[in-house]
């Protein structure tokens, strides 16, 4: 047969890791997740919407509220898009820890891992492949979803978010340091092992939330400053808290109030400092994981 | 089979490979090298190097360390103590990396992805220009040639294994390790590999085969080396370590052993039994073959002849 000859020219690391992430993706859509995802979030979105149209139907239907000073479709349509916006980052979380809990340990055990990198790939080029892989299909896909729910909240209750980029991106950087915290976790502890702990980070961001929320209700500095910590320490929380309040950001009155009484009202206003600190966050993880997984024998 | 020339490099490739392109190193040199996995010692101080175009078998029982040494030489596994060089590249370097190829003992790919897939990924990540026509060569080569689209989970595990060889060849490796290659293969496939090895080594493509199968190692390697307990415990070429193991002779009192004769001891040593008066009904020559040098190296004796002897 004729043969031509292969030159070799070795790629850069970031070409490389685009390369990962590319067949990360293409992985995702063989293996029909972004079907059975789409589906299921069908699903969710025609419950949201049924919700939707049901409180907004109950809230014309009451008038004390208006006679109080009080909007009440804003109320209804800030503690749905909280509500949306809960269910978006925990979907948002099922899909990043799924597409990265076995990234490490769990493909080197499957004997999937060592190929790849004697090829050679360097180590942190495939963190980083596999990071930009899982947060290229869960970050864009808790902003289309999130997007989705507010229009659905605009379409049948007449109520958009005060503001609508920062809850997007916080949502998005939200998921994208989830999956770098699955990544690292993927390192050291077995598939099961890291699922656990991943979400129960989760939980740990979202009960120091809710401290938050109680905090400010009784007024307790001290119940405060654990809260903050908890939630800066755990930035996925914080940004959540961020986007929320971001929602009714400029909402004032006794309907501020009202939404602050409500399950999604309350929450902490990052500022420009939680943007770099979320940043900052994903470096440090980023460099732990390197460091992890330089030292660990395959 | 399909050409080997279908994946080979331009002469550009070779200068970029080695650390030091003014010296042709040896393709893997290991010196003094230690690994130790807490209290478990799974290699203590093993010196080995293979040359440029030399297929050496490395063998040894189960936890020898034979693994975990080709493990330090893809950078998979990092050293207690010693050396590794791959090319005169150190161990686990892009120059290392570059220069080998690598067949893992336990290894996966996905299963999702069709065989042209998985050697495209492995093409972009070496870097390789060779496209469509390296695949179908390198396929063609493994004798996968007629089904560039089947997905690895379709595929059998000889036929896994034969892509993963095809894989472990993309870039054109100075070394490569191999680690149980043919451990799924039929005899068909084992002899497939088998003609590749011997077009590798004529190629100067260097290759570290681990295997068990010991007719396998004999039949192609031009050097063996035996692990025991993480380390060399015998090295040599397979014929010097397949020494002559004497001349059976049967008589009327029986079968006798002479534990030093060799085949042309055979002549001398019937006269001499008819000289004295024995009736001779035949004459069996001992070799004794790699698997008995390496049950005796690894502390196992061969077991002895039924109705043995010995000489006079």
């Amino acid at each position: 047969m004729s043969a031509p000859f292969a030159t070799v020219t070795p790629p850069g690391e970031l070409r490389s890791a685009l390369i990962v992430a590319r067949f990360s993706l293409r992985e995702s859509l063989r293996r029909k997740v972004f079907v059975v995802v789409g589906l299921l979030t069908v699903v969710f979105l025609v419950l949201y919407g049924l919700a939707t149209w049901q409180a907004f139907k109950a809230a014309d239907d009451f008038t004390g509220a208006t006679e109080a000073g009080v909007e009440a479709d804003a109320v209804v349509g800030a503690t749905l898009a909280g509500l949306a916006m809960f269910a978006i980052l925990f979907l948002g979380t099922i899909l990043a820890v799924f597409l990265t809990l076995g990234a490490v340990r769990g493909d080197a055990e499957r004997g999937l891992l060592q190929p790849l990198l004697v090829r050679p790939l360097p180590r942190r080029t495939l963190l980083l492949g596999r990071w930009l892989g899982a947060t290229a299909v869960c970050s864009p896909y808790v902003v289309a979803v999130a997007l989705g729910a507010f229009a659905l909240t605009a379409a049948l209750g007449d109520w958009w978010p005060d503001r609508t980029l920062t809850p997007l991106l916080a949502l998005a950087l939200g998921v994208a340091i989830i999956a770098a915290l699955s990544l690292a976790g993927s390192i050291v502890l077995a598939s099961t092992a890291n699922g656990i702990a991943v979400f129960m980070l989760f939980g740990a961001g979202l009960t120091a939330g809710l401290l938050g929320q109680i905090a400010a209700a009784i007024g307790s500095e001290s119940l405060d400053d654990v809260a903050k910590v908890t939630t800066w320490a755990l930035p996925f929380e914080a940004l959540y808290q961020a986007g929320l309040s971001d929602l009714t950001a400029d909402t004032v009155g006794f309907t501020r109030l009202a939404i602050n009484l409500g399950p999604f009202g309350g929450a902490e206003a990052g500022g420009a400092a939680l943007w770099l600190w979320s940043l900052a966050y994903l470096v440090v993880v980023g460099v732990i994981s390197v460091a992890a997984f330089a030292r660990r024998d395959l | 089979m399909g050409g080997l020339a279908g994946v080979e490099s331009t002469a550009r490739r070779g200068s970029e490979r080695c650390c030091d392109p003014t010296q042709v190193p040896p393709a893997l040199s290991v010196t003094g090298l230690r690994k130790a996995y807490g209290s478990v010692q799974a290699l203590r101080g093993v010196d080995l190097e293979i040359g440029t175009g030399e297929l050496f078998g490395l063998l040894g029982p189960n936890g020898a360390g034979k693994s975990t040494l080709v493990k330090v030489a893809c950078g998979l596994v990092r050293p207690s103590a010693g050396a590794v060089d791959v090319c005169g590249c150190p161990a686990g370097s892009p120059g290392a990396h570059a220069a080998l190829g690598y067949l893992a003992e336990l290894f996966r790919f996905p299963d999702w992805c069709s065989a042209d897939e998985l050697l495209g990924l492995h093409q972009e990540l070496t870097g390789s220009m060779g496209g469509a026509s390296e695949r179908r060569a390198l396929l063609e080569l493994v004798e996968l040639g007629h089904v560039p689209d089947r997905r690895v989970g379709a595929m059998s595990k000889g036929m896994q294994q034969r892509l993963g060889l095809a894989q472990a060849l993309i870039g054109d490796p100075k070394l490569l390790l191999l680690d149980e290659p043919t451990s799924a293969l039929d005899p068909s496939g084992r002899h497939t590999v088998r003609a590749l090895l011997e077009r590798l080594r004529e190629r100067g493509v260097s290759v570290l085969l681990n295997s068990h199968l010991l007719s396998e190692v004999e039949l192609v390697c031009d050097r063996v080396a035996i692990i025991n307990g993480g380390e060399v415990v015998a090295a040599g070429t397979p014929e010097q370590l397949s020494r002559a193991g004497g001349v059976e002779v049967e008589t009327a009192s029986g079968w006798r052993t002479f534990a030093d004769g060799t085949r042309d001891d055979v002549p001398r040593i019937v006269r001499e039994l008819v000289n004295d008066g024995e009736q001779v009904f035949g004459v069996r020559v001992l070799t004794s073959t790699l698997e008995d040098a390496y049950l005796e190296a690894v502390g196992r004796a061969p077991a002895t002849p039924a109705g043995a002897e010995a000489g006079a």
